[in-house]
């Protein structure tokens, strides 16, 4: 019973890191269809501007003060990948729009780009970020079940990012246009809505989130130049499978995934966990080419 | 819409075939041809020799220091004259974490470079890539990392330890003074499969037990699962085989999970000093590692060579043990040359047979035979400040046994290699 409950948990954190990860692409991939390749390198942006405000602090904040750097690490990451990502915007992207596989691998070049900076500034082995002691240990549910603060954290932040979204996308002026532009680019621009600024400041917000996720995943995992590459194909994997251009799409493809494997992985191996679920996936996608929840509009149908 | 579909596969295909490739590509350039000096190796001024390992990717953590201590080494036999007269002149490449990059780069460094010799590898499976390259082209590769063992080439020297050198006797201390029950878990790849084949066969001959198997991908980076089977199995010792960035995800995992170096002891033979850096001592205070040589190890070479070492790359920084190997590969290299006079192949290889030189781990002597050398076998406990304590040392150099001849329960497990 509690090997169920823990695996449970195990698999909801796996899913909600999943997800974390992918929400970001959700607006740029999903709903902006362009290919970013370089999504991993804003996650790794996010994860550095935590160091760099853990050493900030260190060096600059009275000692007391230091567990609360993680406070402000989070939206400084979002400021900080959301300004690389609209630097990408106004710089490179808004050239590619409607042309998927040049966006590809232009934003690849960017993401190379990018892992080099990280290398050159941070160097190439991985730095250490030291975790606030308010996010260590874990809740103990008795008979040795650990849920883990991080974890926990972790699944709220998603939650609240989650929330955040669907605001911002369904409930506010600026994500009404958002929507419309990308539904009916020339009718928006008709009606007034300024679709340039519609454009970057949607793949600024995607690129923000990928910040947000680096930040986490600084709390578990090593923090180097290649962070982001070993999270881009989960990312498009789950944007995939949960189906394009619906934010409950990704929010059920990264369940579906997350808990998947973490079900294969303890009943088989990490290895061919991984490999189940990759088969898994492509034969879902031979039944349901569309993903778990498709989007119903014309705009998109006529491309 | 089916047109839209069949683009968005294939762009999500050609994306991963794009990230794959350029995993490779992508770094491989930055850091090669130093000096770009057109010297050549049999008339010039200088004696060229490789220097490979990977600067970027997920083995970038471990193997950096590495060669950085070689470059130390270098250094320091120019500064002393140099090799023959002449000076030492290193030439640079990336491996970049990936193995038939390690063979393409090795092949460069000896057909177009025309280096002496090369210095370089970590993970066995760049080793093996590397191999063949070497053997077709009689080079001589100085491998400074500890490994598996089962393997015996007349072109590598191996200057780290093989498996009765670190594990084998890691796993009969821990026996007698840890516990019964291990649990293995590495990555997947040759180094941990092969060394828990011959774990498993030892623990069946010294009365072990083995609870527990896991293997997880190279930059593999989430635990839980893994960390819920460990807690399942109950083992006494988790055998730590995970390489690079992975034990960092490993260790702040099983921290958080309520884990500490009291409930479970880890014994890692892949983290020293500069991984222990990099996860943060205070995760993996106490939790063991088994290897020749420490920061902390008591030797005049090694106060030397420590204090060289933070003059050159600061003060923060830390040596360890595979850095330790690499920079004794060069002294060895140095010693036979000048005792073979020549930097053939051929000729040092015969004249490092034998070879003796006070390394900062102790005394170390080339074995003729195999190719590797005999080198004290130590255990250490993870500080607070990130060095790690001796706490068990063989009283002599071991003798390389690389195929485990002078052991009975490993008579079976040579043949599969």
């Amino acid at each position: 019973m509690e090997v169920w409950i823990l695996q449970l948990f195990n698999g909801i954190s796996v899913s909600s890191i999943l997800l974390l990860v992918a929400l970001g692409l959700a607006v740029t991939f999903g709903l902006m269809n362009v290919i970013n390749m370089a999504h991993g390198e804003l996650i790794m942006i996010g994860a550095y501007t935590a160091y760099v405000v853990q050493h900030a602090f260190l060096a600059y904040a009275p000692k007391a003060s230091f567990d609360w750097y993680f406070v402000l690490a989070l939206p400084l990451s979002f400021a900080a990948a959301a300004f690389v990502g609209w630097l990408m915007e106004i710089g490179l992207i808004r050239f590619l729009y409607g042309r998927p596989l040049d966006s590809l691998l232009a934003t690849w070049g960017v993401g190379m780009v990018l892992q080099q900076a990280a290398r050159s500034v941070f160097g190439a082995p991985n730095v250490a970020v030291t975790s606030p002691s308010w996010l260590n240990g874990g809740l103990d549910i008795g008979s040795g079940l650990v849920l883990t603060y991080k974890r926990l954290f972790i699944i709220a932040l998603v939650l609240a990012v989650l929330t955040a979204m669907y605001f911002y996308i369904y409930r506010s002026r600026a994500g009404r246009n958002m929507r419309a532009v990308m539904q009916n680019r020339d009718m928006a621009a008709c009606l007034g809505v300024s679709t340039r600024r519609v454009d970057a400041a949607s793949f600024a917000i995607g690129a923000g989130i990928a910040g947000v996720a680096g930040c986490a995943l600084s709390l578990l995992g090593p923090i180097g130049p290649s962070l982001g590459t070993y999270y881009i194909v989960d990312a498009f994997m789950v944007v995939v499978l949960g189906g394009v251009g619906k934010l409950i799409g990704t929010v059920v493809g990264a369940a579906g995934i997350g808990i998947t494997s973490t079900m294969f992985e303890s009943w088989t191996s990490a290895s061919l966990g991984k490999v189940l679920v990759f088969a898994l996936v492509v034969a879902f996608l031979q039944w349901r080419p569309r993903g778990f929840v498709a989007m119903k509009t014309r705009a998109l149908d006529g491309q | 819409m089916k047109r839209r579909l069949s683009m968005l596969a294939s762009s999500f295909v050609a994306a991963a075939m794009v990230l794959t490739a350029c995993a490779t590509g992508a770094s491989t350039t930055t850091e090669s041809g130093t000096g770009g000096s057109t010297t050549s190796n049999e008339t010039g001024e200088t004696i060229k020799v490789g220097i490979l390992h990977s600067l970027s990717g997920t083995m970038a953590i471990s193997e950096v220091s590495v060669h950085d201590s070689e470059l130390l080494a270098i250094k320091e036999i120019n500064e002393k004259g140099g090799v023959l007269g002449k000076q030492i002149e290193p030439v640079i490449e990336d491996g970049a974490s990936d193995w038939p990059t390690f063979a393409e780069k090795a092949r460069k460094l000896i057909s177009s470079d025309g280096v002496a010799t090369v210095f370089g590898g970590w993970t066995s499976a760049s080793r093996k890539a590397m191999l063949p390259v070497f053997e077709e082209l009689n080079g001589l590769l100085w491998y400074p990392v500890q490994y598996e063992g089962l393997e015996q080439s007349p072109n590598i020297m191996y200057t780290g330890a093989t498996t009765n050198q670190q594990i084998v006797p890691s796993v009969t201390w821990l026996l007698e003074n840890r516990g019964k029950s291990f649990f293995l878990l590495g990555s997947d790849y040759v180094f941990p499969r092969t060394a828990n084949k011959i774990i498993k066969a030892q623990l069946e001959a010294e009365g072990g037990t083995l609870v527990g198997e896991e293997y997880t991908p190279l930059g593999h980076t989430d635990y839980s699962t893994v960390i819920s089977k460990i807690q399942a199995a109950k083992p006494d010792i988790v055998y730590n085989t995970l390489n690079g960035d992975s034990n960092v995800a490993f260790f702040k995992q099983l921290k958080d999970a309520g884990i500490g170096a009291d409930d479970i002891t880890t014994l890692s033979v892949s983290v020293a000093e500069e991984e222990v850096r990099g996860i943060g001592p205070d995760v993996l205070e106490g939790h063991l590692t088994a290897w020749n040589y420490y920061q902390t190890t008591e030797t005049e070479e090694n106060k030397a060579f420590v204090e060289a070492y933070k003059a050159a790359y600061g003060e923060d920084r830390v040596t360890s043990d595979p850095a330790e190997a690499g920079y004794i590969a060069v002294y060895l290299w140095a010693a036979a040359v000048e005792k073979a006079g020549s930097t053939d192949v051929d000729k040092v290889k015969e004249a490092a047979a034998g070879l003796t030189f006070d390394a900062p781990e102790g005394l170390v002597t080339i074995d003729g035979e195999t190719q590797h050398i005999y080198k004290p076998v130590r255990i250490g406990e993870v500080q607070t400040d990130g060095m790690i304590k001796e706490i068990y040392s063989t009283p002599e150099p071991v003798k390389p046994d690389p195929y485990l001849k002078g052991y009975e329960w490993a008579a079976s497990l040579s043949e599969g290699e």
